[in-house]
């Protein structure tokens, strides 16, 4: 039912803006008063809204009430790990200790947050069997840049200044070739075997002088640990290149496998899916990097070290000497940093192999149960996500795009869908670990009952959503004339 | 579970990894009870000087700003917190419509027509701003302000190293030496040293080589000064953290982002738009996606992913609450109480401010020692005091100008120069204390 009044949402802030109204109440000065500049100087217009504390209190909570989370539905997002978030780690990156400290405090006044990012640095470090963790680096995408950078910083230090080429597999994310480029190489890309493993021989053939590295992500973006991997570093190696992991899929690996004992050079985590920090509808995200000996004088400013002996230890900062420099505006994401370090003080070593453990059995029971009913291209086991096709329904009229709005219906998020490219009709499935069984057989049950519709009612399915504030939108006239703001004269 | 799959361990699971790698051993601490944790959590936050414990007047592109209940109280909503990046369009028509308002709001605070939905930070901002203005003019050389933000200037130091871009640093007090190569002009209004730039003069010089102007500007100063569209500005950036987020050790915050209308195809990061649906409902959808790294992969405008959508939304929150008189009366505030502090400190003896113009809330004092023997002290009087730019800047490129008209912080008159911001959460009383703390120290 849509709420009337304030609590309708379809005005915006500008059309409710009543002049006069102010929604924060704020004290007059209290210092003699100060001549101001030259008027020229000065703004006389601003084109802010008016509106009072409740009219703002109701809009911003009827717009939440449009939207799916994990807190109100199942999110089964293949690649971005949508775990249930705890509420313990936002709280206690509220506390004033942490949420109202200033960056540029002296160090001797910050020592617990320092000394929160120290640990953290360490954590990570064992969690992926390397020796050197960057902690500022504010997303994902945001450290396969400073890993790349890194690369292109250890080749320039050694002299090898030729090699520009950097392969990535045809199953990857669009932020790998994107941050390749950005960190000044070349992408090519390699092709998967039909196991869904990187194709050994294509990538021999590729691995030239021209080599700076390789991008890739385990387990791949189909959800499968890649059984050549240790192959795939050597030739790597042997080609004089390095080996860069796109941590996205991490939650499959906790406490089972290093990366770094697999012989990967750097990898980035996703400390807002594998390590449970809140994803916010787009963000903050939080990207560590962590990387083996040979790059550690590259990593990006600053790091956090330790002095002093063990009984009155000292935390600081420091710049590797040659740092591939500063990535961002501060230290990284705090907050974010806060909340990952909760969560792994909360799950420790055990915890970790039974976060990886859930997740990969939960995944290997949808597939399980699906199998059947939607075209599963690998047929083999999946670690904590599953790529289906929806080919098999396509036929029979209805696309993967139609199949998962119809699950909005059922009250379900959809999963990722069309990706990995190399898939068509890609339905990519993740369930997380802390989705209980019960949640599981529903979810299964209604893409068995959507499967159904295809064949009774198609045109049903091919109308989906019904039940969401909106149905299908144009998105070709969004795109063709492109509406980015409210104006006065719309 | 199990017995579907054919297993009796969840173990076997994972037998295509090798067996020499697999169950590693892990030296971690064990599991904690959610008590023992937030207990040890706030055992390190307590050993942290928390901003609100006492007079702080450190800013330097983190500031000390109220923040009223209701931003934390909705952006912890779980429908906000808990939701993903919005590409299910008809699953996150509120997260759309948030960005499409702080699209509207940011546009309107900077005199801009069009903003996306958000950055990492104010740094990363404006390195992807130079980038975007290499794209559009198709040139490669950035001319940079010596009076932008040391920490901004390294950063696209960093996101330029690899793009065969040539930074050149300028004094903006003379006229910058720009030509039919320079990509764009970066200024930081106000600048790093919170004074106002020539903002019009800059401009003009930029275009008339075809050069674009790409400005980091503090939205707080917004409520009071000239936007940089008023001026002609291309593409404006700036750190969102002053919008109602805290402080919290550098991060999480928003980068702000703003161009003109014919630029929108170069821009970096998300875009909502405003559509209907197939029944003629307004909704909104993510859109131009073709700029992005998921579908244009290698050639996308950034490889930019997930930004910082829960900090767009505490901005709009704030923006709204605040609106047209709240955000003029706080940068009125912030103005006065900065002005009140500034001319205070100059007549103390030993004291003087080496730079005249305009300031906005920050301002540079010459001490007559060093800023940091007086940091100490002061904080010993539980007083934060400001960030010490003689000495923290040593390993940087000289910073030959300070400001558009006064001498240079690198001079000798002024090696002892302290960089302070006064706020609105300043009392008198507090900016009182800190003189008289400063007094000590003057011949």
């Amino acid at each position: 039912m849509t709420s009337g009044g304030n609590r309708d949402t379809t005005k915006l802030l500008m059309e409710r803006s009543v002049p006069g109204r102010v929604g924060a109440a704020l004290p007059g000065s209290d210092v003699p008063t100060q001549s101001l500049p030259d008027p020229s100087l000065l703004r006389t217009e601003l084109d802010l809204p008016e509106v009072s504390e409740p009219e703002v209190v109701q809009y911003f909570t009827a717009l939440s009430q449009r939207n799916f989370s994990i807190d109100t539905h199942f999110y089964p997002l293949g690649s971005c790990t949508m775990k249930y978030n705890p509420k313990i780690n936002d709280e206690v990156s509220f506390l004033p200790g942490f949420a109202g400290i200033h960056p540029l405090q002296p160090p001797e006044t910050a020592q617990g947050a320092l000394e929160l990012l120290f640990r953290l640095q360490g954590f990570l470090g064992e969690i992926t069997g390397m020796p050197g963790v960057g902690l500022s680096t504010l997303a994902g995408a945001h450290g396969e840049l400073a890993g790349m950078l890194m690369m292109r910083a250890y080749h320039q230090a050694r002299g090898d200044t030729h090699r520009h080429k950097v392969l990535i597999p045809d199953s990857a994310h669009g932020t790998n070739p994107a941050s390749a480029a950005m960190a000044g190489f070349d992408v090519v890309t390699v092709v998967s075997d039909d196991q869904g493993n990187v194709d050994l021989k294509a990538l021999r053939e590729l691995a030239g002088e021209d080599l700076a590295g390789v991008m890739i992500t385990l387990p791949s973006t189909l959800g499968l640990f890649d059984t050549g991997i240790v192959e795939v570093c050597q030739i790597i190696h042997e080609a004089g290149g390095l080996v860069y992991g796109d941590g996205a899929n991490m939650n499959a690996l906790l406490g089972r496998v290093k990366l770094g004992d697999l012989g990967f050079d750097v990898i980035h985590l996703n400390l807002h899916k594998t390590f449970s920090t809140p994803h916010g509808g787009g963000g903050p995200g939080s990207g560590p990097v962590c990387v083996a000996n040979s790059l550690l004088p590259h990593l990006p400013a600053p790091v956090i070290t330790r002095s002093g002996g063990e009984d009155s230890p000292i935390y600081g900062f420091s710049t590797p000497k040659q740092t591939i420099g500063k990535l961002s505006g501060f230290h990284g994401n705090f907050g974010v940093l806060v909340r990952a370090f909760t969560y792994i003080l909360s799950f420790g070593a055990e915890g970790m192999s039974a976060i990886s453990g859930n997740a990969v059995l939960n995944a290997n029971y949808l597939m399980e149960a699906l199998k059947d009913t939607y075209y599963l291209p690998y047929d083999r086991r999946c670690m904590h996500e599953a790529v289906f096709s929806a080919n098999w329904q396509k036929a029979r009229g209805a696309s993967g795009l139609e199949i998962v709005k119809r699950l909005l219906d059922y009250g379900f998020h959809a999963p990722t869908l069309y990706f990995p490219m190399i898939v068509p009709e890609a339905l990519m499935i993740e369930p997380t670990e802390s989705e209980t069984r019960e949640t599981l057989d529903a979810f299964i049950q209604a893409l068995k009952d959507i499967d159904r519709e295809v064949t009774e009612d198609p045109e049903l399915v091919r109308g989906a959503p019904y039940t969401t504030p909106v149905s299908r939108l144009d998105e070709a006239t969004a795109a063709r004339q492109p509406d980015l703001r409210w104006r006065a004269t719309a | 579970m199990l017995a579907n799959l054919g297993v009796n361990t969840i173990d076997e699971l994972f037998a295509d990894i090798p067996d020499e790698f697999r169950n590693p051993s892990l030296a971690l601490p064990s599991p904690m009870s959610e008590l023992e944790v937030q207990q040890q959590l706030s055992s390190l936050a307590s050993k942290n000087r928390a901003l609100g414990s006492g007079p702080s007047f450190l800013g330097a592109g983190s500031y000390n700003h109220f923040i009223p209940a209701i931003v934390k109280a909705l952006m912890t909503r779980g429908e906000f917190l808990t939701a993903y990046t919005p590409y299910q369009a008809e699953a996150s028509q509120g997260t759309l419509q948030v960005i499409y308002e702080f699209q509207t709001l940011i546009s309107n605070l900077y005199g801009m027509e069009v903003a996306n939905a958000g950055m990492y930070d104010g740094a990363t901002s404006l390195a992807e701003g130079v980038l975007m203005a290499c794209r559009v003019t198709r040139r490669s050389h950035v001319a940079v302000a010596d009076t932008l933000s040391p920490y901004y200037r390294q950063v696209i130091e960093a996101y330029c190293q690899a793009q065969s871009i040539e930074l050149h640093t300028v004094s903006t007090g003379q006229a910058p030496s720009l030509d039919q190569e320079t990509a764009c002009l970066v200024v930081q209004y106000p600048n790093f040293y919170g004074y106002i730039e020539d903002m019009a003069g800059l401009t003009e010089a930029a275009h008339s080589q075809g050069t674009l102007l790409v400005v980091s500007a503090d939205p707080m100063a917004m409520g009071m000064f000239q936007p940089p569209g008023h001026y002609g500005a291309d593409i404006v950036t700036g750190e969102g953290q002053p919008l109602g987020i805290p402080a919290s050790f550098g991060g999480p915050y928003v980068g702000l982002f703003a161009t003109k209308q014919e630029y929108i195809r170069q821009m970096p990061s998300r875009l909502s738009g405003r559509t209907v649906d197939n029944q003629g409902r307004t909704g909104y959808v993510l859109t131009l996606q073709t700029r992005e790294q998921h579908i244009r992969r290698e050639r996308a405008t950034s490889n930019i992913c997930t930004n910082e959508a829960l900090y767009a939304l505490a901005s709009s929150i704030y923006l709204a609450a605040l609106g047209k008189q709240g955000l003029r009366q706080v940068a009125e505030l912030c103005y006065q109480k900065a002005h009140y502090a500034a001319g205070r400190i100059a007549q103390l003896p030993g004291y003087s401010l080496p730079f005249q113009g305009t300031f906005f809330q920050e301002f540079v004092v010459s001490c007559p020692t060093s800023p940091s023997d007086i940091n100490r002290r002061l904080l010993d009087q539980n007083i934060l005091s400001g960030l010490n730019i003689s000495e923290a800047f040593s390993n940087l490129p000289p910073l030959e100008r300070g400001t558009t008209e006064g001498s240079s912080p690198h001079s000798a008159e002024s090696t002892n120069a302290m960089l302070l911001c006064v706020t609105e959460m300043n009392s008198r009383q507090e900016i009182d204390a800190l003189v008289e703390a400063l007094s000590e120290f003057g011949s």
